[in-house]
């Protein structure tokens, strides 16, 4: 038993561990609970595509910053709202299909931002970090940020819950109430893009669209009820960012894989177990 | 606050002039003039793709007109909550997790305002609203629990807990079966004693002559509006349904196509 407790405190005389864990806890909870919308809406694709079209403004930051990481969030940032709301506009608009026109823009930003990278020398390290996480090297200041724009749009869902599952669970009738659909829907918006920004570090943009589907389709399987939802994807997401970054540690592999891993392995299970009991 | 608009007393509760649609660059609805007063009990009848939806969306004032006018109590449907548009079932996404009685309390949203959370006020309206339908002992399951009859009272549920004083049903007849479609009906004269005004469309002309006050035969335009021995006259069905009718045991005439799913369907994003 002690051995067992020497095992999970071990990791956390590392300072880089604790600052990890609390990291991929709140950016756990933030993704578990934006996702929530993502899955109900449909917008897997849509978070995916987000994620992969901020590449080219992080490298502008990198390039910008001589290879800093403090200012990238704000580049990471300016870029996610920007790109949401474009392709927010564009599926409105598009003449081709949605789902078409934001693929063409999104493999092409994300082209045009590794194009960006790979003009630095030490490129591969540094492009691995953006695109697949790096949640050991949050620093201090990194993780105010978490903290503060995650509880930001914590608050915002919260102000705004009768509006979002109205929004979400019948459009028509959120019209015929009145309720400002354009800006709900662009808020909306708005938040998976500060969601995004907030947890580059954590998963990387590749790995990004696991943290927003995978935990809230885990609690989709096991409950009827959108706030429990919320909260059982929460749990689901920072227990997979704790169990993630253990394993990262004992067996030696890439942080934000191992949490993404953990997630999924907690999906499979929900939805064996959902199986079984239906047999 | 979200927009309330004040109801001029001597106004028509819905009135209609010259109103045209065109959608997709397609004429969905071409010169339609009618009113309606309140407590009316309405069926709108028509063949599949006759604009029946349509209507009911620029009624409600979520799709603009091409040109004409729509005016509730006298003023635009736009700044209007007192209009319900109960959807088709099969336009609804019945796995999503939300309950019975959370349903219902969406219908509240305008009158709560931003920022707010319901009230014990709220409360008691959801919980009246399903005693209306008869669904309180329901509150709590989710909505795919229900049976199709069921999930269309909660509906109506709704539009009671918004105080909608218009209801715009879209087929909510359609799928179920006959006593799931007596109980809805006798719950429309529940409606109708508490003046809420009723549009209801549908494909079943017996039943749309047999409960309704007045029936509007729509295709594309008006073909005919009011009693409705006068507007199932042989030549009005003729104009509106072509060559797809048929007479069925003698006097009583139904459309060939009774089929309901490939209505065009305006999605609001």
């Amino acid at each position: 038993m002690t051995t067992f407790i020497n095992y999970l405190l071990q990791p956390l005389s590392y300072e880089f561990m604790q600052r990890g864990m609390l990291a991929s806890i709140l950016v756990g909870i933030v993704c578990a609970v934006v996702g929530t919308y993502v899955v109900l809406r449909g917008m897997a694709f849509f978070g995916d595509a987000l994620a992969h079209t901020i590449l080219p403004g992080i490298a502008l930051g990198y390039l910008v910053s001589g290879g800093a990481r403090e200012p990238l969030f704000w580049w990471a940032l300016g870029t996610a709202v920007v790109a949401s709301l474009g392709i927010g506009a564009i599926s409105r608009n598009a003449e081709i299909k949605e789902d078409t026109a934001i693929g063409i823009i999104f493999a092409g930003m994300f082209a045009l931002g590794i194009a960006m990278i790979s003009t630095v020398r030490s490129y591969a390290v540094d492009l691995s970090h953006f695109l697949f996480g790096d949640v050991l090297s949050v620093s201090t200041q990194s993780l105010w940020l978490i903290l503060i724009f995650g509880g930001l749009v914590l608050m915002v869902i919260f102000a705004f819950y009768k509006e979002f599952m109205t929004l979400s669970f019948d459009p028509v009738l959120a019209a015929t109430l009145r309720l400002p659909v354009g800006m709900l829907n662009n808020l909306l918006l708005a938040l998976i893009a500060v969601t995004v920004a907030v947890s580059l570090q954590t998963v990387g943009v590749a790995l990004m669209v696991a943290m927003l589907v995978t935990p809230a389709a885990t609690a989709y399987l096991l409950t009827h009820s959108l706030s429990r939802m919320m909260m059982l994807a929460a749990l689901f997401a920072s227990l997979s960012g704790v169990i993630g970054l253990y394993l990262s540690y004992y067996l030696s592999i890439a942080s934000g894989a191992a949490i993404v891993l953990t997630a999924t392995l907690f999906f499979m299970l929900a939805f064996g177990w959902k199986r079984i009991r239906r047999i | 606050m979200y927009p309330h608009n004040h109801h001029e007393a001597d106004q028509p509760i819905l009135d209609v002039r010259h109103l045209t649609v065109r959608y997709n660059g397609r004429l969905a609805l071409d010169d339609l003039t009618f009113h309606l007063h309140e407590g009316e009990r309405v069926a709108v009848v028509g063949p599949n793709g006759a604009g029946k939806s349509t209507l009911f969306k620029v009624v409600s004032g979520v799709l603009p007109p091409t040109s004409g006018e729509v005016t509730i109590f006298g003023s635009r449907p736009g700044g209007h909550v007192c209009i319900a548009y109960i959807p088709q079932r099969s336009q609804v996404d019945w796995n999503f997790p939300v309950s019975v009685a959370d349903v219902v309390m969406m219908g509240r949203s305008a009158k709560l305002g931003p920022l707010s959370w319901p009230h014990k006020r709220d409360w008691e309206h959801v919980r009246s609203a399903l005693e209306t339908v008869e669904l309180s002992k329901l509150a709590s399951r989710q909505i795919s629990q229900l049976s199709g009859g069921q999930q269309q009272r909660m509906f109506i549920a709704r539009a009671l807990a918004q105080e909608a004083e218009l209801m715009l049903m879209d087929e909510p007849l359609t799928g179920l079966d006959t006593p799931a479609q007596e109980s809805l009906l006798s719950l429309l004269d529940t409606l109708q004693n508490q003046k809420v005004t009723v549009m209801v469309a549908t494909h079943d002309l017996d039943q749309a002559a047999r409960h309704f006050d007045r029936m509007m035969l729509l295709n594309h335009r008006i073909v005919a509006f009011g009693q409705p021995d006068y507007v199932l006259q042989t030549e009005n069905l003729l104009s509106a349904y072509g060559g797809r009718l048929r007479s069925a045991n003698g006097d009583s005439i139904l459309p060939v196509d009774d089929c309901c799913d490939d209505e065009t369907h305006d999605h609001i994003h």
